[in-house]
């Protein structure tokens, strides 16, 4: 295995070689023994600033990011769009610049545009750290997922795994496909139709619209949320109809004859694409997943700060 | 120059005795004592300890952890360093440690490992042990308490031990470079 990462910035997955995600997650298996100590905190990164941008809504990454920082002894600046000179007119990169002036060394950003970050890596004078660029990319919840069913399954490797729901909009689905078959993983994905993008299985996966038939090939099923925001038009007539063909509920978990791991990247809509009662059944692992995020974006963090050479 | 050998397997065995009786004269049964081994190197001499000192004093548990230092480490950017696995399922707070490395060099992995253990507790006394002390070529001033050999070198020499339990056979070599 190597020692370091062969990219300066996390960009993407797409970018990661095997080896990358194989060293995040071994990284990740000792930050994991780090957050459950009685002292969860390491003075690794104590000369590193870390800016936090947000220019989307989000909690649980920003929270996670922010607590794996400090886990790690970085010092942390947040930054919300909504209260920014952004909404003054500010370009990105002018925002960025200014706050790197202040002696920031790396740069967690989630921006609605896609490409933002590797756009942002080309112009400015930091690590950068994707944490969700529009409907591309969402590396770190990839590496927490794949992390998660390692750890749950013993190996990525040749399992199966099917990704459900709203897949023309998930940056999740997205990263997910690219992390998961670069372990070794089959992946399938399976959603209505509309939400379906074109051309998606030249990626390599498999497509399927019947969910009791996906449910019925898997070892893993990661339920993606309607991302009801990011839809412009109608894709499907009425949330109902969604959830009566799309929606998790115990009575098809239980006509499986097996029994499947359940992941989710939540936020959930309980009783949408999964009931409560399949959310907090002993089969999901979505709790886990949280607490397996803290310990991946250390690792990333970690390795991406800690490269020798730059 | 060919590696010299500063330890045969023989001389190894009576050192690694050697230092479980000294350890024994202080710590009695063990019973306030924990054994920490520093990874990676360090685990190999701290298990050999643990498991002679069960069989001497006839006690099948002796509370043994093993500790990586690379999060706490002073060279993190100037080298890529990777981590390794951290296993203490007990808290030191109020216990006497015998903390353990393979070899003593600059001092600066156990500056590291005395930082790293504070996340498990305030220890009573922390003492130290190693297996080759590589005498002036300190950076820190840090000594053990507990030593299987001195050896005297310069900085372009190395020092290696192989263990059983890795390469067969029992030794400490002292490898010179032209």
């Amino acid at each position: 295995m190597s020692r370091k990462l062969s990219v300066k910035h996390l960009l993407g997955i797409k970018q990661l070689t095997p080896d990358d995600i194989e060293l995040i997650l071994s990284t990740a298996d000792q930050f994991k023994e780090v957050i459950n100590r009685p002292i969860k905190k390491v003075p690794s990164l104590r000369d590193i600033t870390i800016a936090n941008l947000f220019f989307e809504n989000s909690t649980r990454t920003r929270i996670s990011f922010e607590l794996a920082e400090r886990r790690l002894s970085a010092d942390t600046v947040n930054f919300a769009a909504s209260n920014s000179s952004v909404k003054k007119g500010e370009t990105l990169i002018d925002t960025v610049n200014n706050i790197l002036a202040m002696k920031v060394d790396m740069v967690v950003m989630r921006h609605p545009n896609p490409g933002a970050c590797v756009f942002l890596s080309k112009h400015v004078d930091a690590k950068i750290v994707n944490a969700g660029d529009g409907a591309h990319e969402h590396p770190t919840q990839a590496l927490l997922d794949a992390y998660s069913i390692r750890e749950k399954h013993g190996t990525v490797k040749g399992k199966k795994i099917v990704i459900v729901g709203d897949i023309l909009h998930s940056r999740v689905a997205l990263s997910n496909i690219f992390c998961l078959q670069k372990l070794g993983a089959e992946v399938m994905v399976c959603g209505p139709r509309t939400l379906m993008p074109r051309f998606i299985s030249s990626l390599g996966v498999k497509v399927e619209y019947d969910l009791k038939k996906a449910l019925e090939w898997c070892d893993v099923a990661n339920m993606l949320r309607i991302q009801l925001e990011r839809q412009d038009i109608k894709f499907f007539p009425t949330l109902r109809e969604y959830t009566m063909q799309y929606g998790l509920n115990m009575e098809i978990m239980n006509s499986l004859g097996k029994e499947i791991t359940i992941m989710h990247p939540g936020p959930i809509n309980r009783g949408v694409e999964i009931t409560s009662e399949v959310a907090d059944s002993a089969q999901s692992i979505i709790l886990d997943q949280v607490e397996n995020g803290v310990a991946v974006r250390m690792a990333v963090l970690y390795l991406l700060a800690g490269r020798s050479d730059d | 120059m060919a590696p010299r050998i500063i330890l045969n397997p023989q001389q190894f065995s009576i050192t690694i005795n050697r230092l479980c009786h000294q350890l024994i004269e202080v710590h009695d049964d063990f019973s306030d004592s924990v054994i920490i081994g520093l990874q990676p190197r360090g685990i190999l001499l701290a298990k050999r300890i643990k498991n002679t000192l069960q069989e001497i004093l006839k006690k099948d548990k002796i509370l043994y952890g093993e500790l990586d230092a690379t999060f706490y480490r002073d060279d993190f950017r100037k080298k890529d360093l990777v981590p390794n696995q951290t296993n203490i399922n007990f808290i030191i707070e109020d216990k006497n440690v015998v903390l353990i490395d393979d070899v003593l060099f600059t001092g600066r992995t156990i500056r590291a490992g005395l930082d790293a253990m504070m996340a498990f507790g305030r220890p009573k006394d922390v003492e130290l042990m190693v297996l080759v002390d590589r005498r002036f070529s300190r950076n820190l001033p840090i000594q053990a308490k507990y030593v299987g050999c001195t050896v005297d070198t310069i900085s372009s020499e190395k020092v290696k031990v192989d263990w059983k339990e890795n390469e067969g056979e029992d030794h400490i070599w002292l490898i010179t470079n032209d």
